[in-house]
């Protein structure tokens, strides 16, 4: 394991460590130490379950540019993608599952689904994701993991359970796996598309919250998606990867240029949806935007949002980024970190305006907290746990999996 | 002779539940010039359906209105919609809120997953979720009983427990029911009953002859956000 590989690990088993203080809470007495409540449903566990959503999607859909298009440029961060996605997607699950009321009941969206809720939609499509992510990985890495299984010791061990029974090897095999990496990608896209437009319509169908209530709002689900998983790709294929910013220049630096290109589309969305909510003067337009700029929590519009997600990077890519890997990488790991601002901006303004006017103060009790929501010390625990999770299976995934692809990378290639 | 409203909507209730349950649909008009804003409805549904805190089945919202010294206060009861459309029971992933062929929208707690889908999408705020608070178990020194006695939603017993907080009705969504449990054994919903300004009527909008029915039908009739295309099977007289 590379040192920081190891440095990863620690620092995700000290999160784990700190949140599973938050944990035993959440499952000892459910939700009751949440700092959220009746008027503010949704709240920091759904705002880390539509990021690492939306990471996933973003870098599955980048992934798909290589084995569906076959844009060989990014063909080095490939399989580093597609276990991005897998990663990510395992965290946003565990983030909306201990935000269920009602833990033990989550198989019910299977055995009794409504359709006519998107969100019964989404986990049926996540579910065919999940087994489609898992089927592409091995496809991708069975070749490599049946001639490392040759070895012996840990590793060895593990590649031989890994791969199957997959033996034979060659170039022609590893086309042929290709070939069904592909199809799969192919089957993926939509299906990526569809999933995370879905969480967008998860929100979007709510007629009343006037916030949420557009047409662009999943399309905007998937621009944010596509760059913030733009950026973690970028970010990981800089830094995660031993050398990696020199090792894959190229594709950093391709990256990068992708990135720029989604960040700017989302700037154009964001910049869309504000001006025309502030034109007016209803208040379920307006106030959730006004809320978001000049509110009590202006900094997270301002400063990771606009700052640390959109505007930075762009600064970056657009001068020391476009030569440098190491600049791109940076910019890649700014933006994916400020998303979550955009993403916090997502879901707490929905509950910025009153449903009545008036109903915020007709009531004074726990749990009934209209106006400024503030996260529990036990939500960022749990937060914490998810976070730590993460990268605890990132660690190890890079560490003891075949991530990178045996062809040149596109920096060594003529 | 002076009709006796409570005594009248009782006779219409009775009616009301000897014809089949799909040709009832149950209605109330709220008659906001009678509001004094005193909140015993507010009170009566909670003593009713014993409810926890946090968890708001009906509330009356108030409203100052104009600048000194012209000003008044507009009080506006809110129960449950009870909509002929109801946004929040499309969106529950595994169908456990659904409207009744009476027209109430219920929830089977032992089904719902506590998603709180359904408060995200109600238009009137009406939905509550059970944080699994108490009043008094671990904010006082000693339990009040009231904490620990069971409700009658949907006629069966519901007890809370503050050893458990993992069984239903804790950890799942929660609202009004017109006290279904009340009606079935022929009572009135208990806001209608402890009213004192004579405020709220009740009873089976489908039978025209009841004083719900001929309310509703007046001219100077508004529902909450029609606009929405929910139906709300709550009037308000203005």
């Amino acid at each position: 394991m590379s040192k920081r590989l190891l440095i990863t690990l620690l620092l995700g088993l000290v999160a784990l460590g700190i949140g599973s203080i938050g944990m035993a809470d959440r499952l000892g007495l459910g939700l009751l130490h949440v700092g959220y409540g009746s008027p503010v449903p949704w709240a920091l566990w759904v705002v880390f379950y539509i990021y690492f959503v939306g990471l996933s999607a973003g870098a599955f859909l980048i992934s798909s540019l290589v084995y569906v298009f076959g844009f060989r440029r990014l063909e080095g961060v490939g399989r580093l993608a597609v276990f991005i996605a897998l990663v990510s997607l395992i965290t946003a699950l565990v983030f909306i599952w201990v935000d269920l009321g009602r833990m033990e009941r989550v198989f019910s969206v299977f055995l009794r689904p409504s359709f006519s809720s998107p969100l019964a939609w989404i986990v049926w499509l996540y579910t065919a994701y999940f087994f489609l992510l898992l089927a592409e990985a091995w496809f991708l890495m069975r070749r490599d993991l049946a001639q490392g299984g040759k070895a012996g010791g840990f590793r060895g061990t593990l590649y031989r359970l890994l791969a199957l029974g997959t033996k034979e090897d060659g170039p022609e095999a590893r086309e042929r796996d290709l070939r069904v990496v592909r199809v799969l990608g192919a089957i993926g896209m939509p299906l990526a598309v569809a999933f995370h437009g879905g969480t967008g319509a998860v929100f979007a169908v709510t007629v009343a919250r006037a916030y949420w209530y557009t047409g662009l709002f999943p399309i905007m689900f998937l621009v944010s998606a596509l760059a913030s998983g733009g950026g973690l790709l970028t970010a990981l294929s800089a830094f995660a990867i031993r050398n990696g910013f020199r090792k894959y220049r190229e594709e950093v630096i391709g990256l990068g240029r992708l990135l720029t290109l989604l960040i700017l589309l989302d700037v154009l969305m964001e910049v869309a949806e504000f001006l025309v909510s502030l034109y007016g003067t209803a208040p379920a337009h307006f106030v959730p935007i006004y809320d978001q700029l000049f509110g009590p929590n202006w900094y997270i519009f301002w400063v990771l949002g606009a700052g640390f997600a959109l505007g930075l990077p762009l600064l970056i890519l657009f001068t020391l980024g476009r030569k440098s890997a190491f600049w791109a990488g940076l910019a890649g790991a700014v933006s994916a970190i400020g998303f979550v601002g955009i993403r916090w901006n997502i879901v707490l303004p929905g509950f910025a305006v009153e449903e009545l006017p008036g109903i915020g103060r007709s009531f004074y009790e726990p749990h009934w907290i209209y106006g400024l929501y503030v996260p529990s010390l036990m939500e960022w625990q749990v937060a914490l746990f998810g976070i730590g999770l993460a990268f605890i299976l990132f660690a190890l995934g890079a560490s003891f999996l075949p991530l990178e692809t045996e062809v040149q990378p596109a920096s060594h290639r003529a | 002779m002076i009709e006796n409203r409570l005594l009248r909507m009782q006779e219409d209730l009775r009616r009301a539940l000897t014809r089949p349950l799909t040709e009832r649909r149950w209605g109330m008009v709220i008659d906001l010039r009678k509001c004094v804003g005193c909140n015993a409805c507010t009170v009566a549904c909670k003593a009713e359906n014993n409810t926890p805190p946090g968890v708001a089945y009906h509330v009356v919202l108030e409203e100052e209105l104009g600048r000194y010294p012209s000003v008044t206060r507009r009080f506006l009861p809110r129960p449950c919609m009870q909509c002929e459309h109801p946004p929040c029971t499309r969106v529950c992933p595994v169908g456990a809120t659904y409207r009744r062929a009476d027209g109430i929208v219920v929830i089977d707690y032992e089904v719902c997953i506590g998603c709180r889908y359904c408060l995200s999408a109600c238009p009137y705020g009406a939905r509550s979720f059970d944080f699994g608070d108490f009043y008094t178990v671990e904010r006082t020194p000693s339990t009040a009983p009231y904490d620990l006695s069971p409700n009658f939603e949907y006629g069966r017993e519901w007890k809370r427990n503050p050893t458990n907080r993992n069984a239903s009705p804790i950890g799942n969504a929660r609202k009004c029911t017109f006290c279904l449990h009340r009606l079935e054994k022929g009572m009135l919903p208990a806001c209608i009953t402890t009213c004192i300004g004579g405020a709220r009527t009740f009873g089976d909008l489908n039978d025209p002859e009841s004083l719900v029915a001929r309310e509703a039908a007046s001219p100077n009739v508004m529902r909450l956000k029609e606009e929405l295309g929910t139906e709300p099977s709550v009037y308000y007289l203005l």
